[in-house]
């Protein structure tokens, strides 16, 4: 083929190549040609009406299938716009390619009308980026950052576009391959690690799997469920985690870390061996470092090599794919297999009969546990839940029965208030059929609160919970709890719109409950209704967030639930 | 303790900025810092000296290795290599103390490479000890400029 097409062109026949069938963007100058070609094209591209959401879509739609998500903005404030979106990504190890417009290639450097330095900006929160300065060149950096970003420790991958580069003609040839001489991730695991970890298992006495966001990105959460049976130990998950393992089975200890339950952080912090897969060591998870499981040695598997012994020593480093790794575990643990350690499963059964997660409530005031209780036994696990960040995010965590992989949709890195609603929504174009739910708070939704005007336009069925409390809830526990409750811009009572008009006022069904027997009615209603539903939830103002380790902690010192007030 | 790391990257735009950004935003810090292209033009080496204990040089050579453009990391510090910078120093000097300092860089082997009437321009290349031999020489006469190129590095022997 030696037809020469525009950059343009390039750009969505490269994508076809890539399989990608939807993106997230909005309009602008940069990338009007563009725009041009995607008018009659076979990608369906959804019109946000922020580009932080166009960003935050594509990574729930990437989160929810494994695919990468693929985002578009405008030079300038358009790029800048979704910088947002690109650190939760990156931070999450999420697989996304941006693409920004840029100004053209003589225009560079001149403070252009909408010129950003983006592939400057986004440098450190992204996995690589690319600014293509020649048509000829265009097809082969796509191919480039999609490989960056779907493989290893998948990332966003940022590319900047100068329109003339849109606008210049080439012949199109896609490569077979990504040219990148230094770039190799390691998937196997050293063999010899891998028997050194089982050996290390084996003479353990109180072992816990410490499973991370790592485990649902290589698919390995099968291989998680057969080696927890094989060596009944047990298994906590991250908050990016949730899902990899069934929440509610015997070996769960469901989430450790600042609101973990009570057990996973009693157990980590007594055990002597702890079997790290696809998980950082976040401060959100360990506390105060020098204190964190004090007597445990270290099996820690990434596939991310500059993780390892960034927080926490590892006795047992192993560099590979978590599932790769599980896969050779299993097989050494088949073919000698661990004994089961009966008393440290006694001590566990104990911390959680004396430790469950609990609430108290009465009969007036719906608990904002109570609500997530409630979806969880309507869905059975069976929903796709992203969340907004805050005490509801926790909640969320805590009370949802966490079941299969890429059900969870949560900013947990970079903890993005903002990123739930756009997430559902890029989790619900990639999930037609599927149940999505944001679970949000009153405070987290009204960041990206335009995206009314985008499901209610593609008629996307996402149902938004508002765990409307009239407070920056998080913020408002920590200075309850540590600034003497001077509540400094955090109390938003007789602030906030009435949520119920403006879903309506953009033509979109408003629920509302504020008593706990109208909970359940309100749920089904919302569930069952065939389109966006957004749901005012008007709860417990002033309900906390337990146990609690506080930042810089210690885990078995947490702050457990107080009693009722 | 200081190590020297010889950092092979891919000669692609914006490769200095990302390892500059890398360490300024993990905390890193860098003593010097030395780039050009290497036998193959689609490289550039990078002679990082930096400060650190073990675990702390583990993480940066992670962290370069982790940038998609970063080849080949090798700390040279604990293997036989050899160790060069190239200082350019402008000293102050007079009528009588011009022949000292040019028996001074005789000694070191240095040379001049620029005189005026109250100045002499001397050239050094030569590891750490040396040249810092030579500054402290030159010190009482008044150094007026220097300018360092940071120190390049090379394992001796094998290919």
């Amino acid at each position: 083929m030696t037809e020469k097409i525009k950059g343009s062109k390039i750009f969505i026949e490269s994508l076809k190549k890539e399989k990608v069938t939807d993106i997230f963007g909005y309009p602008g100058g940069a990338v009007i040609d563009i725009y041009d070609e995607l008018y009659d094209s076979d990608i369906k591209h959804y019109l946000v009406r922020h580009e932080q959401a166009a960003a935050h879509a594509a990574d729930g739609y990437a989160r929810s299938t494994g695919k990468v998500g693929v985002c578009l903005a405008t030079s300038g404030p358009g790029a800048t716009n979704i910088v947002t979106g690109i650190a939760t990504a990156y931070m999450d190890s999420v697989p996304m390619v941006a693409f920004t417009g840029q100004v053209n290639v003589g225009a560079l450097g001149k403070d252009s009308f909408q010129e950003a330095d983006i592939t400057g900006i986004t440098m450190p929160i992204t996995k690589h980026n690319f600014l293509c300065k020649d048509v000829n060149d265009l097809a082969s950096t796509i191919k480039k950052a999609f490989h960056i970003a779907r493989t290893g420790r998948p990332g966003p991958v940022l590319i900047d576009m100068p329109k003339d580069i849109t606008q210049n003609k080439a012949v199109f040839d896609y490569p077979e391959k990504a040219d990148l001489p230094s770039y190799k991730p390691t998937i196997k695991g050293s063999i010899k690690q891998i028997k050194a970890a089982v050996n290390l298992i084996r003479s353990s006495e109180r072992p816990v799997i410490l499973a991370g966001g790592g485990v649902i990105a290589a698919e390995a959460s099968e291989e998680l469920r057969t080696f927890v049976t094989e060596t009944q130990i047990p298994v906590a998950m991250t908050l990016l985690g949730l899902g990899a393992y069934p929440y509610d089975d015997e070996l769960s200890l469901r989430m450790p870390g600042m609101h973990g339950t009570a057990y996973a952080n009693y157990a980590i912090h007594d055990a002597d061996l702890l079997i790290s897969i696809g998980m950082r060591f976040d401060d959100r998870i360990t506390g105060k470092l020098a204190t964190f499981a004090p007597n445990a040695k270290v099996i820690h598997i990434d596939v991310d090599p500059a993780e390892i012994g960034k927080c926490i020593a590892a006795t047992v480093p192993i560099v590979g794919d978590a599932k790769a790794v599980l896969v050779d575990l299993i097989k050494y643990v088949k073919e000698s297999p661990v004994d089961k350690k009966i008393d440290w499963l006694k001590a566990i059964a104990e911390y959680k009969a004396k430790h469950p997660l609990i609430y108290k409530m009465d009969n007036e005031t719906i608990n904002p546990q109570y609500v997530i209780q409630q979806i969880s036994e309507m869905t059975k696990g069976d929903v796709i839940m992203a969340t907004e960040v805050g005490t509801h995010q926790m909640w969320a965590a805590q009370y949802q029965n966490h079941q299969y992989p890429r059900h969870f949709l949560s900013s947990g890195g970079l903890g993005t208030m903002g990123y739930g609603f756009p997430a559902a929504i890029g989790a619900q174009v990639a999930n037609p059929d599927k149940l999505v739910v944001n679970i949000a708070g009153d405070g987290s939704i009204q960041m990206n609160i335009q995206e009314l005007s985008t499901i209610a336009y593609y008629k996307l069925p996402v149902k938004v919970i508002i765990l409307n409390n009239q407070y920056l809830g998080m913020v408002r526990q920590w200075q309850e709890m540590f600034y003497k409750k001077r509540y400094s811009s955090t109390d938003l009572e007789g602030m906030q719109p009435d949520f119920v008009k403006v879903a309506e006022a953009y033509g979109v069904l408003g629920l509302r409950a504020t008593k706990p027997s109208e909970v359940r009615g309100v749920l089904e209603k919302a569930f069952e209704h065939n389109g966006p539903v957004f749901v005012d939830m008007v709860v417990n103002r002033e309900e906390n967030v337990f146990p609690m380790v506080p930042a810089g902690g210690v885990l078995n010192k947490m702050i457990l639930q107080k009693e009722a007030k | 303790m200081r190590h020297v790391l010889s950092v092979t990257v891919e000669n692609k735009a914006g490769v200095l900025a990302r390892i500059a950004g890398l360490f300024s935003r993990r905390g890193f810090n860098i003593e010097s810092l030395a780039v050009g292209p290497t036998e193959n033009p689609d490289y550039s080496r990078i002679t990082l000296v930096v400060q650190g204990d073990d675990l702390i040089i583990e993480q940066i050579s992670k962290q370069l290795y982790k940038l998609i453009d970063t080849y080949k990391v090798v700390d040279l510090t604990k293997i036989n290599h050899v160790e060069r910078e190239m200082v350019l120093v402008k000293v102050s000097i007079t009528a009588s103390t011009r022949s000292e300092v040019i028996e001074i860089v005789n000694i070191f082997r240095a040379k001049v490479v620029d005189v005026s009437e109250k100045t002499l321009c001397i050239e050094i290349t030569g590891d750490q000890g040396k040249i810092n031999g030579l500054l402290k020489l030159l010190k009482k006469f008044g150094i007026a400029e220097i300018v360092r190129t940071g120190s390049i590095a090379m394992q001796r022997g094998t290919i």
